[in-house]
């Protein structure tokens, strides 16, 4: 089973809700500034494809993944 | 494209004896798909105002492009591509308008309004834009047959949409839509575009007054008590992001409707089939967000060093424009670009641009778009063009659209 590491960076987000919109489940937004939060940095495998997924579409660049 | 290249070595003010590069924008499409994306990927082009860019077509080059540091969105920065005339910078005239920032000032606004608009907040405002888009709707069908779909459904939905969030008055609607209308089309000469814009703000400005003495359960209320009154931003500021707002706000999700309508009508057996299956919607308003992109003239940028885009040199201070349509029919992405398919999986698209300046409303857009179109094709199941698709209007504007869609039901 290969791993999926994510890391994101809230300095860099511009809280487009991509991510939320694509896997609900990994990212959300906080309440205050709309920036991504991260629920689940090891996601099991099925949501591996969405996470990539939201990671390419990341307008910001601000998802980091490490596959293993 | 190598002559050109070469061309640039000799710095960033070109002046040519070769061959005059193509002229953009090109002259519109007489449907509702953009007109055919060049062949360069990347190419200089001539703009109406007499300078000259680079016209950046391919779809990882676009988002490369959007996202880097290299690249301003500040149209004040030296050799910023502008597509008409306009009056010099006005530092009154543009307070606020993010859009047209680079970080920090960009950051700063974008981050007072990000969580106003994220998807969780459109979720709770749902039954809001339900409510509209049935009433909508009711009035539509009350108008008797044909009527015109822009008119009594793709335009109030949205505008009534951002009036109540920002607070706006919507019996105010025909002065700002004629305003807005007007600012943003391309026929407007400069100095009456900048009076339609100085008639918005002064609205607006009257309007920060009413809220500054009565705040209400709204947008501009709560930024005029929790940003204004604490000095965080000035008045011209608050003028500007409001004015930002209400015009993003109605103009884009409105020219989305009409031209969606149209194309689904266009296409009879995927309209049947997100009618049968309404769990179809999301991907069908994201394939209608890449195959109508309705930001036709792509978005201008400037270099801000000397960079490099694909494998295209640009030196600093050179122009580029992000062609947005053209990216989105890129054929190494989206295999058969020019057929409308709503099964293809189109989320890559970026007809809601890409970078730190990606919309800031796409969650609102995409909540109405869902919504209008379901309804619109489980309540009128019979809708069709009352006219020749040959005869359908388009709106020759910064935001592209038809005028009018004449249907029956
Ligand atoms: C389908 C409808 C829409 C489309 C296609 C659209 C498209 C775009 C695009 C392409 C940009 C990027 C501009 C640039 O980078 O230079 C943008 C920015 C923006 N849009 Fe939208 N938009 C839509 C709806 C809305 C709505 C409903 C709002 C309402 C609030 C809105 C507010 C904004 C704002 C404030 C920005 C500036 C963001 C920034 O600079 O950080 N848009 N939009
Ligand atoms: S997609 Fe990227 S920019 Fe958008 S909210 Fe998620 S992390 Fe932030």
């Amino acid at each position: 089973m290969s791993a999926l590491r994510i890391a994101v960076d809230r300095d860099a987000c511009c809280g487009s809700g991509n991510c939320v919109m694509t896997v609900p489940q990994v990212f959300d937004q906080d309440e205050e500034l709309g920036l991504v939060v991260l629920l689940d940095p090891e996601p099991p495998a099925e949501r591996h494809a969405a996470v990539r997924q939201a990671a390419h579409i990341c307008p910001a660049g601000a998802i980091d993944l490490t596959e293993s | 494209m190598m002559r050109h290249s070469k061309m640039l070595q000799g710095g960033p003010t070109l002046t040519t004896t070769e061959a005059t590069p193509k002229s953009f924008p090109p002259p519109p499409p007489a449907g509702p798909r953009p007109n055919p994306a060049p062949e360069a990927a990347i190419e200089r082009v001539l703009l109406p105002t007499g300078t000259q860019a680079w016209l950046v077509t391919r779809h990882d080059d676009v988002r490369q492009l959007l996202r880097s540091p290299d690249f301003s969105a500040d149209f004040t920065a030296p050799g910023f591509p502008v597509l008409r005339r306009v009056p010099p910078p006005d530092p009154k005239r543009s307070a606020g308008l993010f859009i047209r920032m680079d970080a920090p000032d960009h950051t700063f606004f974008r981050r007072m309004l990000t969580s106003e608009f994220m998807i969780k907040n459109m979720r709770t405002l749902e039954p809001l834009i339900r409510q509209t888009v049935v009433g909508a709707l009711d009035s539509l069908t009350a108008a008797g047959q044909p009527a015109d779909l822009v008119e009594h459904f793709a335009l109030p939905v949205p505008s009534m949409v951002i009036c109540h969030l920002l607070g706006v008055p919507y019996a105010d609607h025909a002065f700002f839509q004629n305003r807005s209308r007007t600012l943003l089309a391309w026929s407007t000469p400069p100095e009456e575009a900048q009076a339609a814009a100085d008639d918005l703000r002064a609205y607006l400005e009257r309007l920060i007054d009413v809220k500054v003495a009565e705040p209400g359960d709204d947008l501009v209320s709560r930024l005029a008590t929790e940003r204004l009154a604490t000095g965080e931003i000035t008045r011209d500021e608050l003028v500007g992001l409001s004015l930002l707002l209400l015009i993003a706000g109605h103009e884009t999700t409105a020219n989305m409707i009409g031209l969606s309508a149209l194309v689904l009508l266009q296409h009879p057996e995927q309209l049947r089939e997100l009618r049968d299956d309404p769990a179809l919607i999301d991907d069908t308003v994201e394939e209608l967000l890449r195959y109508l992109t309705i930001v036709r003239q792509g978005l201008p940028r400037v270099a801000v060093r000397d960079t490099v885009v694909g494998d295209h040199e640009i030196k600093a201070g050179e122009g580029v424009i992000a062609l947005l349509s053209a990216a989105n029919f890129d054929a190494e992405v989206f295999a058969a670009a020019e057929e409308f398919d709503l099964h293809r999986g189109s989320h890559s698209h970026v007809a809601f641009g890409f970078g730190v300046h990606q919309c800031l409303g796409q969650p609102l857009a995409r909540s109405e778009l869902r919504i209008a179109l379901a309804e619109l094709t489980q309540r009128l199941p019979d809708l069709a063009l009352a006219v020749d698709p040959s005869e359908v209007e388009y709106r020759d504007a910064v935001i592209y659209g038809v005028r009018r869609l004449p249907v029956t039901w």
